[in-house]
């Protein structure tokens, strides 16, 4: 009866200490790497600073476009074509370009305050940084629309 | 009067044989059963084909401890021997049990269940970690980076006698740095860290860099400096604050992060 009890029914490999390594590195090729932004949760804190990252580039793209299409092409890029153009658009298309301008413009530009404060060490807690955020977001929606209706 | 005392006595001790005792206690009220479902992110080493999933578990909460870590503990127990996931001190201070619980990184110890029985919580390791096993990342990079700042005192003139000494102010500059238990929570919350881990040191590493920098009784402080005056080290921090806002020990990596920038540029 003793017999059948202790008999083993798992078979262990005998292996020398050295392998220890080889079995180690073989198991980090394979692990995977856990999931990050799609599980995170969204705060404003990284958020703001993805907005700002994306606005920052999509200005400077428009700027570098518009600034090298203008080296190229001087007679089709010049200032009394462009305004030309755009007076010939209808009017909800000029509101929904400015406005497409004007949020980014707006965003980065006082976002960029907010570092510039952090860089001088003011508003560093975790409140003030709430604080500031959602100032910002307020300051960029009322200038987004005073730009939008600017003449 | 003998055989009168004889017989109270006999009947007082009968009396506490025979009577039924619940008569006169109030019936322990049964709690309501609370079931709340648990997703738990599960891999397997010794099965690395199948790729992770998310495992349900329903627990009742009334038979369960206040914090994710017990229904952890308790799933662990009773359910399935086989989830894994590290916890040590069960009270904040051994960092062990840092993992992502419905969307921010925090230790299992410290945070409460929801006890809105109609959602679920979800519970996933540190993100963008390599994964060991479950719930359990590897923490070599880690650990290789908190190293790499040489986090021990150095001074090259240690005092003739005694040991060194500090003002109250100079050691007031430390509190809210040397309380770090290097959980890992900040650093694996900060976008920078998740894209530039290799290069990049992160938060926590960070704090605790300028933990002995800000230290009076360093003087290795020039030097700690110029080995993070580089474009990798240091400066892909770019003040996110999903550190300081994720902190379960309620610390600010971000600020110290921010005064280092500050006394590298003016130095």
């Amino acid at each position: 009866m003793r017999n059948v009890v202790g008999k083993r029914f798992v078979q262990i490999q005998s292996m020398p200490a050295s392998a220890s390594a080889d079995i180690l590195n073989a198991q980090r090729l394979k692990r995977p790497n856990t999931p990050h932004f799609t599980i995170y949760q969204p705060q404003l804190t990284w958020l703001a600073s993805i907005a700002n990252r994306v606005t920052g580039a999509g200005l400077s793209v428009l700027l570098y476009g518009f600034s090298i299409a203008y080296l190229i092409a001087p007679t089709t890029f010049d200032s009394a074509t462009v305004i030309e153009v755009i007076a010939g658009l209808p009017e909800g298309v000029k509101y929904a370009g400015k406005a497409i301008l004007a949020a980014p413009f707006a965003f980065h530009s006082i976002n960029g305050l907010r570092h510039l404060s952090w860089d001088v060490t003011r508003f560093l807690t975790v409140k003030s940084v709430y604080s500031t955020g959602y100032a910002v977001l307020a300051a960029s929606a009322v200038s987004t629309i005073a730009l939008v209706f600017m003449k | 009067m003998q055989s009168i005392l004889a017989q109270t006595r006999f009947s007082v001790g009968r009396r506490a044989f025979s009577t039924s005792v619940a008569r006169w206690q109030a019936v322990p009220q049964q709690k309501p059963v609370l079931m709340k479902e648990f997703k738990i992110y599960r891999w397997n080493p010794d099965q690395p084909e199948k790729k992770p999933e998310l495992q349900s578990y329903k627990i009742d909460l009334n038979q369960t401890g206040p914090m994710i870590l017990d229904a952890l503990i308790k799933i662990k127990n009773e359910m399935d021997p086989t989830l894994t996931f590290r916890r040590s001190c069960r009270e904040g201070i051994c960092g062990s049990c840092a993992m992502n619980i419905d969307g921010q990184n925090t230790l299992a110890c410290l945070c409460r269940i929801d006890r809105e029985g109609s959602t679920n919580t979800k519970i996933y390791p540190l993100p963008h970690m390599y994964v060991v096993k479950d719930l359990v990342p590897d923490m070599t990079l880690f650990y290789k980076q908190y190293k790499s700042i040489q986090p021990w005192l150095q001074n090259d003139k240690p005092p003739a006698e005694g040991e060194f000494l500090q003002s109250p102010e100079d050691r007031r500059k430390l509190d809210g740095m040397y309380e770090c238990i290097l959980c890992a929570c900040c650093s694996t919350s900060c976008p920078s860290y998740w894209w530039n881990q290799d290069e990049y040191l992160g938060p926590a590493t960070l704090m605790q860099a300028y933990r002995w920098i800000a230290d009076s009784r360093d003087s290795h402080g020039a030097e700690r400096m110029e080995k993070l005056q580089n474009e990798m080290s240091l400066y892909r921090c770019h003040t996110i604050f999903n550190c300081s806002r994720t902190c379960p020990k309620g610390l600010n990596p971000a600020a110290a992060i921010a005064k280092m920038k500050l006394e590298m540029a003016t130095d």
